[in-house]
């Protein structure tokens, strides 16, 4: 904590060195998202090699899988749906979760209450089974996946802004401008979302892990991303009959995952205390 | 001073039951979502419109979706849990054997996990800042920033295929002796262990050096205490409390981990069970096994809460 207290506070934002890794692996695979299509050395339907699950070689860096395609192909255009369903999804729980949490915590009374029952209710379904469940109703699809998952992370970031929105809402500030007659939408992002921005986008960050591993866990138990497309967790599923030969095609999509999420973690541990505790400063 | 406690439990406990039926609610209506016609699918599509219809009288899927919660929830309560679509059996037969297997392995998690778990966490949480913390630290961060079926494959490399101690699948139908117990239950038990230990690790850290940061800690520290007089005395009994707490809380995450392990070890408990009904899309199956499974987790987070209370002094 005493180092980030040494930082200029002129310069803005300063990272340390851990920070900036998590930060530069996150844009790489950010970056690999985007132009997926542009890297892959081969097409990832393509079956270019006679052997399955070949080893890493300088032909096919990261080896091939159960049919013989080429591994690295699929892993940089599995990362598009990883990355994307789950940022799509974050960015809808977080939304909903944020805006239904700060106007809780302005309206107060009856409808505070009922929500926080029914979305604390929400909370208490394991999220696994929560996608198991869904799933099994309504079928898998992109759309279904996104809006599921933000379901499910709904209830935890309402939760996490409506404690800092409350804080805030007691403030002076906040009762001034009520005196001064202004109106609930008013108050919500003029007064109370400045303030819990920063702890907020760190929570968005934590989310995004979490909804990383539950859509990689759903796709390895078949539930996910269906064929012919495949993120992470679906590489791993389709090639866990590998697994006895240490072949690479396995452990591979799962070392991706972990790049990413432990990134995401590494940023946030060690994100300077001005945009993390910005409610608490 | 104690009704006041009792009232805090007697509320949450009410809070907890009020929380189940909304999650009923919640399962029954996602599982009614299902596009189609169940009793078509059941009959097939040569099945005649008079023997569909006779079916959904005889299924009463022609009443108000609220009267068939009713019933539904009714039938829980009284131990008629339904009938598989899939093969006609009773849903209890299919669950009681697989139930208790899915205990087995929770069971045997928890002895090895809680006892490693809270060792590490409290000296981690005592040696603060040490190379030992950072190393426990580092580790429990890079386990819970992982899915669990990472942890499941690389157990199954490292044990199975580098050093060829252990069988990579498990068949629990198939134990005849301690030996054969012992391999069938070790790889689904230590990648359990795994993934619990870490989340309890970092709870039970938490709580101890919550309490280390108290005022009588310093207290106790300027009087000239030592370190071990600190931490055993006056430091483990106040943080009890929030360490069983952490350790209810840790094992609620053996709810999510279990659907993963006894998947990728061919299992055959009831989370194993919930994914081959929900491939065969059986919904009374899944249904029930939803519901015994928010049970469980609802059990553990009450039973975390009223620790939570009971172990604050200052409501005593």
């Amino acid at each position: 904590m005493a180092r980030f207290a040494l930082s200029p506070r002129r310069l803005g934002y300063r990272f340390n060195a851990v920070g900036m890794i998590g930060l530069s692996v996150i844009v790489f695979w950010a970056t690999v998202a985007v132009f997926a299509p542009l890297l892959i050395p081969y097409p990832i339907g393509d079956i270019v090699d006679y052997d399955y699950f070949g080893p890493m070689s300088a032909q096919f860096l990261l080896g091939t899988d159960y049919l013989g395609r080429d591994m690295l192909s699929r892993i940089l255009m599995g990362a598009r749906y990883t990355v994307g369903i789950s940022l799509a999804a974050v960015a809808l729980a977080c939304f909903s979760g944020v805006a239904l949490g700060m106007s809780a915590a302005v309206a107060g009374g009856w409808f505070d209450a009922i929500l926080s029952r029914f979305l604390d209710a929400l909370n208490s379904i394991p999220s696994k089974l929560f996608g198991l469940v869904v799933v099994a109703a309504v079928g898998s699809s992109m759309p279904v996946l996104v809006l599921t998952l933000a379901v499910i992370y709904t209830p935890g970031s309402y939760r996490f802004a409506r404690a800092l929105a409350v804080n805030i809402n007691s403030m002076d500030f906040v009762t001034v401008a009520r005196a001064r007659g202004e109106k609930t939408l008013y108050l919500i992002g003029s007064e109370i979302l400045p303030n819990i921005l920063g702890p907020v986008l760190a929570d968005l960050g934590l989310r995004f892990v979490f909804i990383v591993l539950l859509l990689s866990g759903l796709s390895f138990l078949g539930l996910g991303v269906q064929p012919p497309n495949a993120d992470w967790g679906a590489l791993v599923r389709e090639n866990i009959g590998g697994l006895p030969f240490g072949a690479p095609a396995v452990m591979v999509p799962s070392l991706a995952i972990a790049s990413l999420t432990i990134s995401v973690n590494m940023l946030i541990d060690n994100l300077p205390v001005k945009i993390r505790d910005r409610s608490n400063g | 001073m104690n009704r006041h406690v009792l009232m805090l439990v007697v509320n949450r406990l009410i809070i907890a039951v009020i929380t189940l039926l909304i999650v009923s609610f919640t399962v029954f209506a996602a599982t009614e979502m299902l596009p189609g016609d169940v009793a078509q699918i059941l009959l097939g599509q040569a099945a005649t419109a008079e023997a569909v219809a006779g079916l959904r009288t005889a299924m009463h899927l022609d009443d108000p979706a609220i009267v068939r919660f009713a019933r539904w929830l009714a039938g829980l309560a009284s131990g008629d849990l339904g009938t598989s679509y899939a093969n006609n059996l009773p849903i209890a037969d299919l669950i009681g054997p697989r139930f208790l297997s899915s205990m087995k392995l929770a069971a045997a998690t928890a002895v090895f996990s809680v006892p490693i778990a809270l060792f590490l966490g409290i000296t981690a949480a005592i040696l603060r800042g040490t190379l030992f913390d950072r190393v426990v630290t580092a580790v429990t961060i890079g386990v819970i920033s992982v899915p669990e079926f990472m942890v499941a494959t690389s157990a199954v490399l490292i044990f199975a295929v580098y050093l060829q101690w252990l069988p990579a699948l498990a068949f629990a139908n198939e134990v005849h002796s301690f030996g054969e117990l012992l391999r069938v239950f070790a790889m689904p038990v230590i990648t359990l262990s795994f993934v619990i230990s870490a989340q309890m690790i970092r709870m039970t850290r938490a709580a101890v050096i919550e309490t280390l940061n108290t005022p009588y800690i310093e207290m106790a520290l300027l009087k000239g205490a030592s370190r071990r007089r600190i931490v055993l005395k006056h430091a483990l009994p106040n943080a009890l409390g929030p360490i069983v707490n952490a350790v209810a809380l840790s094992l609620s995450y053996l709810l999510g981990g279990v659907i993963i392990v006894e998947t990728i070890f061919n299992y055959p408990g009831i989370a194993k069970l919930m994914v081959d009904a929900v491939a065969t899309r059986d919904l009374p199956l899944i249904q029930t096994c939803s519901m015994v499974f928010c049970l469980g987790y609802l059990l553990l987070i009450t039973i975390a809460d009223i620790i939570a209370i009971l172990s604050n002094p200052r409501l005593r």
